[in-house]
């Protein structure tokens, strides 16, 4: 590439703030062409600072696991920018592992196409499993475990991935209520540590304020974003306390308001 | 509660709930389940010979004709002891694994650009399945013209017989992969190689083991038929003493060398790549493991 082969140039006006972890510019999004087409995303910006844990919610149609698809590079944006910095993975509703693999093999996979030699991965693989608590799952098939297990593979996959950020397209939908808040309290405990910056996508608002630093709303068909709520409730934090009800019931109605507007008497 | 004792809490937890969600269920010994896979096959092999030693007893045929199962095991048994067997089932069995070797690399090769060029999937897609419905002993009267009387007019029709369906199993495996292995790979960095080689091949592999099976029971029927029509001198294959044996009205010797045919034909078929089928599913959890 010819950018990186010329000498950079001295800014003439003084560097911005630090760069988001990720950044999303006037993207809009259309699928399909003439009148069938369908505006998944319209003009949405928005940007998720380093370390930061943002929670985007809306309704059904409001384009979220499109933003993410575009973000992680599986589809490109019909007008507008987006930018992530450094490496990005992506957790899937389904934890989509890989069911010809152990366990083992799906995170020793995730290193090896990163290029992580051989001799290392062995050891790799088993602090990664350590890490969510699944060591001694290693030479099991995906099949053979839980929905929260598998989810917490797919977490030691990202991990495996060497991801500054990690986007999750509703990773916890289908999990049972207390297998939730295990895991909730899990990926808290986790991203206190290690400090990756997290773009989730849910639509239980609930959900998105016991995680969030930050809950965004987007609007639906087309997408954009309608509201932002900073979450000010010290962590660790727990899904049943009044704050988080209160803050919950604030942010559903401005996703009722933005449904009613769709709706017609 | 301090954080390390948090996280103590947690991870108890979240372990304890792990053990909770592995099922248990009673362990079945390796016996059991031999006896329990065996009994009913043991059990339809006894009275489908009761019922042919009843047929004979009846006196429909003459036993020149139709002997009954002692007198044709007994020559089977001979056909052991001398080596004439051994050495039939050598020369077959060479030929079934050579022709079966070259058609699955023909079939692999035609298949994974078939399943991956999309030009090549519109010319030649149909005609491949088209290929697989022709009986194949229909191809010998050209592969003779092709070859004359020669080991590579069997082989011929036999890599004919088994490629369409080994390259239609990975055609089919690679149009049934879920979409979100593809994206995974993807979002994991795999591209175009990488991508095939850790995610489409493997996500073909159940697909592509059904199109063995089916290419061996082509393959094996077409070198039968080859076998009968292709004498080649000196060499004493089981089809060459199919055919001996009806020059000479040799019931007993027919009988015994279908039974051959029939027992090499079930041993790859079930034994082989029924098996092969059976670990890949129960590994990918395609299997109801109470059923």
């Amino acid at each position: 590439m010819t950018t990186t082969l010329t000498k950079p140039r001295q800014p003439l006006v003084p560097e911005p703030a630090p760069p988001a972890a990720l950044l999303v510019e006037q993207v809009t999004k259309v699928y399909g062409h003439g009148p069938e087409a369908v505006h998944a995303l319209d003009r949405l910006s928005l940007s998720v600072g380093r370390g930061e844990f943002v929670c985007i919610v809306g309704a059904s149609g409001c384009g979220k696991s499109t933003l993410l698809h575009l973000a992680v590079g599986l589809d490109t944006p019909t007008a507008g920018r987006i930018a992530a910095e450094g490496r990005t993975a992506l957790l899937f509703q389904d934890a989509a592992l890989f069911p010809w693999l152990t366990v083992a093999g799906n995170i020793d996979l995730a290193l090896r196409l990163r290029g992580v030699p051989r001799s290392e991965r062995r050891a790799q693989v088993l602090a990664l499993l350590e890490k969510v608590h699944l060591d001694d799952f290693a030479t099991m098939r995906p099949h053979e475990l839980s929905g929260g297990m598998r989810q917490r593979v797919a977490l030691a996959r990202a991990f495996a991935q060497n991801a500054d950020l990690l986007l999750m397209d509703e990773p916890f939908g289908a999990l049972d209520a207390m297998t939730r808040d295990l895991l909730h309290a899990e990926l808290e405990h986790l991203w206190s540590n290690l400090r990756f910056t997290v773009a989730f996508v849910t639509h239980n608002v609930r959900e998105a304020v016991r995680l969030a630093d930050r809950v965004l709303v987007l609007t639906s068909r087309p997408g954009r974003l309608a509201a932002e709520f900073e979450v000010d409730i010290p962590r660790p934090r727990r899904i049943e306390t009044p704050e988080v009800s209160a803050l919950s019931a604030e942010i559903t109605e401005s996703l009722r308001r933005e449904v009613r507007s769709h709706g017609h008497l | 509660m301090g954080t390390s004792e948090t996280a103590v809490s947690l991870k108890r937890e979240v372990t304890g709930l792990d053990t909770l969600e592995i099922p248990v269920g009673p362990k079945v010994t390796r016996a059991r389940r031999i006896w329990a896979a065996s009994w009913p096959k043991l059990a339809a092999l006894a009275i489908s010979l009761l019922f042919w030693q009843l047929v004979v007893w009846s006196g429909w045929k003459p036993t020149y004709a139709l002997p009954g199962p002692l007198s044709v095991f007994g020559e089977l048994g001979s056909r052991l002891a001398d080596g004439t067997l051994i050495t039939a089932t050598g020369i077959t069995m060479r030929r079934a694994f050579t022709g079966f070797a070259i058609a699955v690399l023909i079939g692999t090769a035609v298949g994974a650009l078939v399943a991956r060029v999309k030009v090549l999937r519109t010319a030649v897609g149909s005609l491949i399945t088209g290929l697989q419905t022709m009986p194949s002993i229909a191809w010998f009267p050209l592969a003779i013209l092709l070859f004359k009387l020669s080991e590579q007019a069997i082989l011929f029709v036999i890599v004919l017989g088994a490629a369409p369906a080994i390259a239609n199993g990975l055609v089919s495996g690679s149009d049934h992969i879920p979409p979100i292995y593809i994206r995974a790979g993807r979002v994991l960095g795999a591209r175009n190689l990488s991508l095939f080689r850790h995610v489409i091949l493997p996500a073909c592999l159940p697909s592509f083991v059904a199109g063995l099976k089916q290419g061996w029971s082509f393959a094996w029927r077409s070198l039968m038929a080859g076998e009968l029509l292709v004498i080649i001198r000196g060499r004493r294959s089981i089809g060459y003493q199919l055919q001996v044996a009806r020059d000479f009205a040799d019931a007993n010797g027919i009988l015994a060398t279908m039974i051959v045919i029939l027992i090499i034909g079930i041993t790859m078929d079930a034994l082989f790549f029924g098996t092969l089928d059976r670990i890949i599913r129960r590994r990918w959890g395609l299997i109801d493991p109470s059923a």
